[in-house]
């Protein structure tokens, strides 16, 4: 069941929400733009750097083919990276605030009980 | 010529009854599943999202399902058997484009919404406006995917059955088979998702995810065997045979095409590319069908979970179109696939085919592996189309019908009954509308369908989960805004007019030179979801307060 709003805006205020939301954030958002960067890169050297793509480096396998081989490797590997992650550090934080919210309620937000749909 | 000729031998027949005996298996298991799906589905979450009750593998498969369309399937290995290199790259897109589902958008919308993608956009916003917009933006990028696989869907099935301009099958010529097709698609479509709902559909999407990865296994291992496991050699006798040398293994022959003497239009070529590697990364985590997916499990570590598999299921299986678009090049030849479809969707079955005269005991081997592949692809058009229809017909009954119509007071059941009355109706627009469109172009509606995604929701989505100020009129702003530039930019594209493989090849109207809107369209999604929000007053700091706890922590998770 939800909680009321004052509930809630004093959960998000506190520093245990501060500390989950900084551990999201600081893995979510430059890992997204490390991969999309990483992903241009690729698409960039398809288009403008061709006699690079071209290299051969083992038999008919050329820089190109390895080059969108490691794509799909680095998506695999961010990906198992981000749940290990999550389960490390962001998985406990967040079930012990999720615990809390109805268990330790505030003094002044216990009267206050909100109902959404 | 030899055997390639797709149903060129006396095996034609018996190919063309096993796949149909094939197919009928299939829509019988399907439909069984349905029926059996439909005495489980009682509450609203029965229908919508499956009574939240599969597994984080179960449905990563039916993600892949959802997600592995015909274009996946026959049109990667088409183009790869065609054009090299350019196909491997195209399907690069389509899979990092789940780490921003996986990074930004899966766990927090599964935590916060409740049916669809609106339940999360509207979470602190003015419902009906919002939900409006959401809903519009829903059935815009569903109808647009659905025409596209359903006039594929047409295109196919005579190809498949080997119906030749002038023959005739069951009394049909090929023109009529077509709409045939088209109707029996959408027939199947509308049966799946008006009785089986959410349930039915996920075990049938379920179901075609082991057949795709089953049925193109074999074909990979048995290419990978032909060259002793040598991927080199592979690639060695694809580029031979190509006739085009190294440049089939290079980057080139198909997107950015470098055309001498003519710098705007290499140019253009060239920022074409860009824009459609940035429409598939960022349109898959904005499409309505696979946010609707993350509703379907108990919790947001097992939508977490899901969508793990999936990044595993639909890498891999973009993997093997590698070997599948490559072995066609090199063991049935490009001169023989254009011979059957000059876009090349018919290289995967040829390959069977193929595969099956070398290795399974001759004609009857043949015979044997196209039916499968053709089943295969039959069973991959409809899932997708499901899942489409469904997320549509959800989001007009939920948030068109029940938010912004009933404003909040029409009852479960009521809600349900109009969704199965909106799937008919949108099945029935999309039928009518793609056999209006049959004898068009409209491939470019696919990449459309994944620019409106990144354009409109997209923006809306991240700003609505991360960021405080963002308001209604930022979330109208953003999904209008992204929405419109995208499909404006397009009809002045030289897809739908002014190219000789445009919609309309005979008129010229276009004036935008790129066929993919996305490097114009989606940072102006963004821009307009900031500038809507900044000019509006409106906050809701409690709101968003209870949003972003709920998001990041589940609770009160539906």
């Amino acid at each position: 069941m939800p909680a009321s709003a004052e509930r809630y805006l004093e959960v998000q205020n506190s520093e245990e929400f501060a500390q989950l939301r900084h551990r999201l954030r600081s893995f979510i958002f430059p890992t997204t733009v490390a991969f999309i960067v990483w992903y241009a890169l690729y698409v960039l050297l398809s288009a403008y750097a061709r006699d690079f793509m071209a290299i051969k480096l083992v038999g008919n396998i050329n820089v190109a083919l390895v080059f969108g081989v490691l794509q799909f490797v680095s998506t695999f590997l961010i990906a198992w990276y981000y749940a290990r992650y999550a389960a490390q550090k962001l998985d406990p934080l967040a079930d012990k605030i999720l615990h809390d919210i109805d268990e330790k309620p505030a003094a002044a937000a216990t009267a206050a009980e909100g109902s959404q749909d | 010529m030899a055997a390639p000729q797709l149903l060129a031998a006396e095996a034609a027949s018996s190919s063309r009854s096993l796949t149909i005996t094939l197919f009928l298996i299939f829509v019988a298991i399907t439909l069984g599943i349905t029926v059996w799906a439909s005495r489980q589905t009682k509450t609203a979450t029965d229908f919508y999202a499956g009574g939240r009750q599969f597994s984080g593998f179960q449905n990563g498969m039916a993600i892949g399902g959802d997600y592995m369309s015909a274009a996946s399937f026959l049109g990667i290995a088409g183009i790869i058997a065609l054009y090299g290199y350019d196909g491997f790259l195209y399907s690069i897109g389509f899979l990092v484009a789940w780490l921003v589902a996986l990074l930004l958008v899966a766990e927090f919308l599964r935590n916060s919404g409740r049916y669809t993608m609106a339940d999360v956009l509207a979470f602190r916003m003015r419902q009906r406006p919002v939900r409006t917009a959401a809903s519009v933006s829903t059935i815009v990028v569903s109808v647009f995917y659905l025409i596209a696989q359903m006039v594929g869907a047409g295109a196919l099935v005579s190809l498949l059955l080997g119906i030749k301009p002038g023959a005739t099958f069951l009394g049909m010529d090929a023109d009529t088979a077509k709409v045939a097709t088209i109707i029996l698609v959408g027939a199947l479509m509308i049966i799946y998702v008006t009785v089986g709902g959410m349930k039915g559909t996920t075990y049938v999407q379920i179901v075609k995810a082991f057949m795709l990865m089953g049925g193109a296994l074999i074909m990979v291992l048995l290419v990978l065997a032909h060259y002793k496991f040598n991927l080199s050699a592979l690639l060695g006798d694809a580029a031979a045979q190509s006739g085009k040398g190294d440049a089939f293994l290079e980057p080139g022959l198909r997107y950015g095409v470098e055309t001498a003497g003519d710098a705007a239009k290499t140019f253009y070529s060239k920022m074409d590319l860009l824009s459609l590697g940035l429409a598939l990364v960022l349109g898959t985590a904005g499409l309505p069908h696979i946010l609707t997916r993350f509703y379907t499990v108990p919790t947001s570590r097992i939508a977490r979970k899901s969508v793990l598999w999936a990044i595993g299921i639909i890498g891999t299986f973009y993997l093997f179109t590698l070997a599948l678009g490559f072995g066609a090049a090199a063991l049935v030849g490009g001169k023989n696939i254009t011979a059957q479809d000059k876009a090349g969707n018919t290289a995967a079955p040829q390959l069977a085919q193929q595969l099956g005269i070398d290795y399974l005991g001759g004609d009857t081997g043949g015979a044997i592996m196209l039916a499968v592949i053709a089943a295969v692809a039959f069973a991959t058009i409809l899932a997708v189309v499901a899942g489409l229809t469904l997320a549509s017909s959800s989001s007009l009954a939920h948030d068109f019908y029940a938010s912004v119509i009933k404003r909040g007071t029409a009852s479960e059941r009521q809600e349900v009954s109009v969704a199965r009355i909106a799937a008919l109706i949108i099945g029935a627009i999309a039928i009518a509308l793609s056999i209006f469109a049959q004898s068009l172009n409209v491939a470019f509606l696919v990449a459309l369908a994944f620019a409106v995604a990144a354009s409109a929701n997209l923006p809306a989505i991240l700003y609505s989960l991360f960021w405080r100020r963002f308001n209604t009129a930022g979330a109208l702003w953003s999904i209008y805004g992204g929405l419109t530039t995208a499909v404006v930019l397009v009809f002045f594209s030289p897809v739908v007019s002014g190219s000789p493989t445009a919609m309309f090849p005979d008129q010229d109207w276009h004036w935008f030179p790129l066929s993919n809107p996305g490097i114009i369209s989606i940072p102006l999604g963004f821009f307009f979801g900031w500038l809507g929000t900044v000019i509006s007053k409106e906050t809701d700091p409690e709101k968003y307060a209870e949003l972003e706890v709920r998001s990041l922590t589940g609770h009160g998770a539906h």
